[in-house]
């Protein structure tokens, strides 16, 4: 079971949460974006191995949602932060 | 040495001990005229129909760990054709008459069972879209027939069919010619095939990096040195971001652990395999006995070949519901794959922009089934620099394009597929 922080909760379980996914692309300005651009944005992703940036959705909790950086390989949580906040720098991978 | 009836007697005069090795195991050459990473199913299948039907030989398989030992040797073995849209109907199906003559093709027995898949509808929208569907595949000339309860009771008795069950089943589609083979015969099956025709099985050789030369790949680097190709077929699922990556190409894709579990054996109960998409469940009996079943991803992303606890508890909600029998069965083994899920959900299987890169990928949690006619269409699409008609479609261009194979109808979203 996966222990997700939420910032306004704390530590809950991933029964608690739905998933969306990376949550670095950016949706580009539609004004100015190119279709190479707004097909980057749809359908490609860095799909990272190991610290991942995603957003979660506390749906059954508070209903927020927030951001989590997590490692993908050894699903270790990093950090977490509001949906519009930035997830703390100090909190890096925790020594093997 | 050709396995047959004669082989297994001669050998059980020596108790077994004199067997020859099924595949060679060569150190690697400093060069070949093909290279194919990873050696699952996909890969193996490659190289045996570069051997086969184009007569390329001087091909080595580079696979990091053991063979098989990817999501070929941890799917459920299912095997079907049952699909909606053309490119996908064309290409399982062109997998379904493969297998029908593989063991005899390969001299290995894949215990290939054609026992019927039967998906079951649970309500009235269900049931129209296995009609559609239905109808669908037999425009393409695919098995399929649609069932009514009472012939589901009398095909399946120990599935609840009783109108009080959480999901009442109200009817269901079957591909008769669908079925089940044993995975690890798969990759033994097509590894032993492409040895003697020639090709290089090559393991713990994990591909580290790239040799190119202007726009073209000529080589790899791997743990055990490096090896130039003129040409360089990519199949590792999971990993294909990672390998991609070395490249500088982005992929339309992310990369999933999807879960399955056995129970222990029990005598003859369930001869054909069951699926049913509302309940998130597969089922199907192995021949040791085993009950095989798993459901849906996770459902975040994941490189961890390990899943967790919420996705076993639902997916064993729903054999007990479904099969209130198997309640009191005991686990004998979870596990988890990497998948490679694409953003429309099929797969990828083309030439790419850089020269000398052919690129097979996206498989999700179908790709077992694929295996022959994946290796079938990538070998051709690697001997011709051209696509064999039944991958055309499938290119990495048409994300670029918006111009997608989109069998669920979910959109953008890799873990709905
Ligand atoms: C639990 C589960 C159930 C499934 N059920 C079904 C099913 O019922 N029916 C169905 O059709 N499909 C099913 N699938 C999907 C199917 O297993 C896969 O789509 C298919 O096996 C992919 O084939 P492959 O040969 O590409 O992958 P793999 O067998 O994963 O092969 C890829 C290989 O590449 C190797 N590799 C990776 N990186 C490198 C590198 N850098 N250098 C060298 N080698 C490398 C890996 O070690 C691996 O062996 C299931 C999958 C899972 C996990
Ligand atoms: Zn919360």
């Amino acid at each position: 079971m996966l222990l997700i922080n939420c910032p306004h909760c704390g530590d809950r379980a991933q029964t608690e949460f739905t998933y969306r996914g990376d949550a670095t692309v950016q949706r580009p300005d539609p004004a100015t974006a190119s279709q190479a651009q707004w097909l980057d944005y749809i359908y490609f992703r860095d799909n990272p191995c190991g610290p991942h940036i995603e957003w979660w959705q506390h749906s059954a909790g508070c209903r927020q949602w927030i951001k989590v950086k997590r490692n993908v390989q050894t699903h270790e949580m990093l950090g977490s932060a509001d949906a519009t906040g930035e997830i703390a720098d100090e909190i890096e991978e925790a020594p093997a | 040495m050709r396995y047959s009836i004669f082989s297994l007697a001669r050998n059980a005069l020596t108790n077994h001990e004199n067997w020859q090795e099924a595949w060679k195991s060569p150190e690697p050459k400093p060069s070949y005229d093909v290279i194919i990473i990873g050696g699952g199913g996909h890969g193996l299948a490659t190289a045996y129909y570069l051997a086969k039907n184009h007569n390329i030989t001087n091909v080595a398989l580079l696979e990091k760990g053991w063979i098989g030992g990817g999501n070929t040797g941890r799917n459920t073995t299912i095997i079907r054709s049952n699909y909606l849209l053309e490119p996908n109907a064309h290409l399982y199906e062109h997998s379904m008459k493969l297998w029908e003559g593989l063991s005899q093709d390969l001299n290995f027995n894949l215990m290939f069972s054609q026992r019927g898949v039967l998906n079951l509808a649970h309500s009235d929208a269900q049931i129209d879209a296995l009609h559609r569907r239905g109808n669908a595949m037999r425009l393409n000339g695919i098995d399929a027939e649609i069932l009514n309860l009472q012939r589901i009771k009398e095909m399946v008795p120990l599935l609840d069919t009783s109108a009080q069950t959480r999901f009442p089943i109200m009817g269901g589609l079957l591909q008769p010619r669908g079925g089940t083979a044993r995975h690890d015969s798969v990759a033994w099956g097509y590894a032993r095939a492409a040895d003697a025709r020639g090709v290089d099985i090559i393991e713990n050789c994990e591909v580290t990096g790239f040799k190119r030369e202007g726009g073209k790949v000529v080589g790899v680097e791997t743990t055990r040195g490096a090896i130039d190709a003129q040409k360089i077929g990519v199949a590792v699922a999971g990993n294909t971001t990672r390998v991609m990556d070395m490249l500088d190409m982005r992929m339309p894709m992310e990369s999933h652990v999807l879960q399955a579990m056995v129970t222990e054996p029990v005598k003859p109960m369930l001869d054909t395999v069951v699926t049913s998409g509302a309940a998130h469940l597969y089922i199907s009996q192995s021949d040791k006995g085993e009950l095989v079943f798993g459901g849906d991803l996770d459902g975040y992303n994941s490189y961890a070949q390990r899943g967790n606890f919420p996705v076993l508890e639902h997916i064993i909600q729903a054999v007990i519901t479904l099969f209130p029998a198997v309640s009191r069965l005991r686990l004998m083994r979870t596990w988890g794959g990497l998948m490679d899920m694409s953003m429309d959900g099929s797969p990828i299987i083309c030439k790419t922009d850089i020269q000398g890169l052919y690129l097979n990928a996206g498989w999700c949690y179908g790709g077992f089934k694929a295996t022959p006619a994946s290796g079938y269409c990538f070998a051709h699409t690697i001997a011709n620099d051209a696509p064999h008609e039944y991958n055309a479609a499938f290119t990495l261009d048409r994300f670029h394009q918006g111009w997608l194979i989109d069998e669920k109808g979910v959109g953008a979203s890799p873990m709905s597929h």
